[in-house]
């Protein structure tokens, strides 16, 4: 006859266990709780305030930006700069990622250089690059002109153009890695089935590849959505002084105006914006999810 | 085998041509832009002008004769990504040894409020640490810098931690266990070696990216003290140095280097999926 287990043993170990557990995640706890919800708490506070001597509260900042044109405008340039970021390098780091899986394990580690060496580069220094293309002197100034197609050098940087297509190309990894991720999951003889039945290759992707590698696609847009509504300093170098964006914005109100629950007001707005955003697609990926599974 | 009729195989030719060619922009949009900054680093010009006019090693004997703030600029960026990587490099762990492997909703939640960071606007953040040590009277330094990046690239290693945790087979801790190691003993011996290459390479992704940061260091640094980005950011902004694509050419090399060196020793991409 086998002992009986006795309970007190177990719950004890387990107590103990959960105790340690605890314990070890306590730093980090702390940690977040005094350097990342505190001062994200505090600045919700300041922004609820008329002035910056947090005299009095109201909700002044919140209607002054809400009520004012110019800074919804702002706010929609923002949000619709991310979502053209994310398209372009949807559309073409779908392909790229597809590519790297159907390549031989010999070429996927060079693809895989070419695309994590961007990301660990310094993105000051690829923000600079778009600068050197771009400028009235650059490449694609040179090239326009030598095959005649523009008289004179024209103006590419600080238009709107030129921030989506630096952005895209930074943000281009965070896309492309998740979806090689995903589509590394997807059980091969799936597709091999589905031509073998008939469909061909447009129909295969379309009907089976691109539903199965849909977490991914999703991983992906969000990763590039929030990074780039972000992205303070290419928003700002290759946008230019004429563009405004909300990161920019609140520096500006902050640090040039010295006008800190406003600023902060902008902040909590963009912050609230992405947040909305990431929960929403989540959800939509839940549901999605759940159709794909039947 | 059966033959494939013209049409099924037309098909699969513009599908293949559209991948490929969409994958051909892609391919080149990630390899372009630092090639070219590369080459202009070395013109002989006074401008950015591409192609350079001629070549010359100028704009790096530049930064060797005539550049202190640059140097200064890069040794305080090394110390305060370094100091955040080892401080967020113990928090990591400490907390994916808790967290990985753990199904219930306090950890997920905790989870997901750590790696909150690489979704906010940073931005939203650093002036919301400028804000907090305002209040609390400490004013920005040197400490308040760490702090922020600290911050910022704890889920880096946290993420890659949490991932080699959950592969680790767990037969190898109860055979630990059962012959009699301790907890801190098998850590030592038995989890800590099997989870260094994640830890190695979050930590690398975690320090690049510190080293990088612009956002938070915008708010946490004093005037005396300016990171490298920063001072790069001020000399594009202010009069597009040549210097800065000297910096740029600098930090490219350097990048590649520690990637194929970290590539071949801890697998960093397989960890930054």
């Amino acid at each position: 006859m086998t002992p009986a287990p006795v309970p007190g043993e177990a719950v004890v170990l387990r107590r103990s266990r959960l105790l340690q557990q605890w314990q070890l995640v306590l730093p980090l706890a702390l940690f977040f709780a005094a350097f990342v919800l505190g001062p994200l708490a505090l600045l919700g506070y300041v922004s609820l305030h008329a002035d910056v001597s947090l005299e009095e509260a109201s909700l002044t900042q919140y209607t002054k930006f809400l009520g004012d044109g110019f800074n919804l405008g702002v706010l929609g340039a923002t949000l619709w700069l991310g979502l053209k970021v994310t398209l372009l390098t949807l559309l073409i780091g779908y392909p790229l990622a597809y590519l790297y899986s159907v390549s031989t394990s010999r070429w996927q580690g060079v693809l895989m250089l070419l695309i994590v060496l961007p990301l660990l580069t310094s993105a000051v220094v690829r923000t600079f690059a778009w600068l050197v293309i771009l400028g009235r002197q650059g490449i694609v100034n040179e090239l326009l002109v030598a095959v005649g197609l523009f008289e004179m050098p024209a103006k590419l940087l600080y238009t709107p153009a030129a921030v989506v297509v630096a952005l895209a190309q930074i943000e281009l990894p965070l896309m492309v890695l998740p979806i090689i991720t995903v589509l590394a999951g997807i059980d091969p003889n799936l597709r091999q089935a589905s031509l073998s039945l008939g469909a061909g290759s447009w129909r295969t992707f379309l009907r089976v590849i691109l539903p199965l590698s849909a977490p991914g696609v999703l991983a992906g847009c969000l990763l590039v959505y929030a990074s780039s509504v972000s992205a303070f300093v290419t928003q700002t170098l290759v946008g230019g002084g004429q563009q405004m964006f909300m990161p920019f914005y609140i520096y500006q109100q902050a640090i040039q105006a010295n006008n800190y629950p406003f600023a902060a007001a902008i902040a909590m707005i963009l912050l609230a914006s992405v947040l909305a955003i990431v929960v929403t697609v989540n959800l939509l990926a839940r549901r999605m999810r759940g159709v794909v599974h039947g | 085998m059966r033959s494939e009729s013209v049409a099924s195989r037309a098909e699969r030719g513009t599908f293949n041509a559209v991948v490929g060619a969409l994958s051909a922009i892609a391919i080149v949009l990630l390899i372009a832009p630092t090639l070219i900054v590369l080459l202009v680093s070395f013109t002989s010009g006074q401008s950015l002008r591409f192609p350079p006019p001629g070549w010359s090693l100028r704009w790096y004997q530049a930064l060797f004769t005539d550049s202190p703030d640059l140097w200064r600029a890069a040794t305080l960026s090394l110390q305060v990504a370094g100091t955040a990587t080892a401080i967020s490099t113990v928090l990591a762990v400490c907390g994916g040894l808790a967290l990985a492997r753990q199904p219930r909703l306090w950890a997920r939640f905790l989870d997901s409020v750590f790696m909150s960071p690489l979704m906010l606007p940073t931005l939203a953040l650093g002036l919301g640490l400028l804000v907090w040590f305002n209040v609390f009277g400490t004013g920005v330094s040197m400490v308040t810098l760490v702090i922020g990046h600290t911050a910022i690239t704890t889920p880096y290693i946290l993420r890659t931690t949490c991932a080699s945790l959950s592969q680790l087979d767990e037969v190898l801790l109860e055979s630990a266990k059962s012959l009699g190691a301790g907890p801190l003993f098998a850590f030592r011996t038995v989890t800590l070696p099997l989870i260094l290459p994640g830890v190695a390479a979050g930590a690398f992704i975690a320090f690049m990216m510190s080293f990088d940061n612009v956002a938070i260091s915008l708010f946490l640094s004093d005037a005396r003290s300016e990171v490298l980005p920063i001072r790069l950011w001020n000399i594009i902004e202010s009069n597009l140095d040549v210097r800065a694509a000297a910096v740029s050419g600098v930090l490219i090399a350097v990048t590649t280097v520690l990637v194929i060196v970290m590539e071949r020793v801890v697998g960093v991409s397989r960890h930054v999926r």
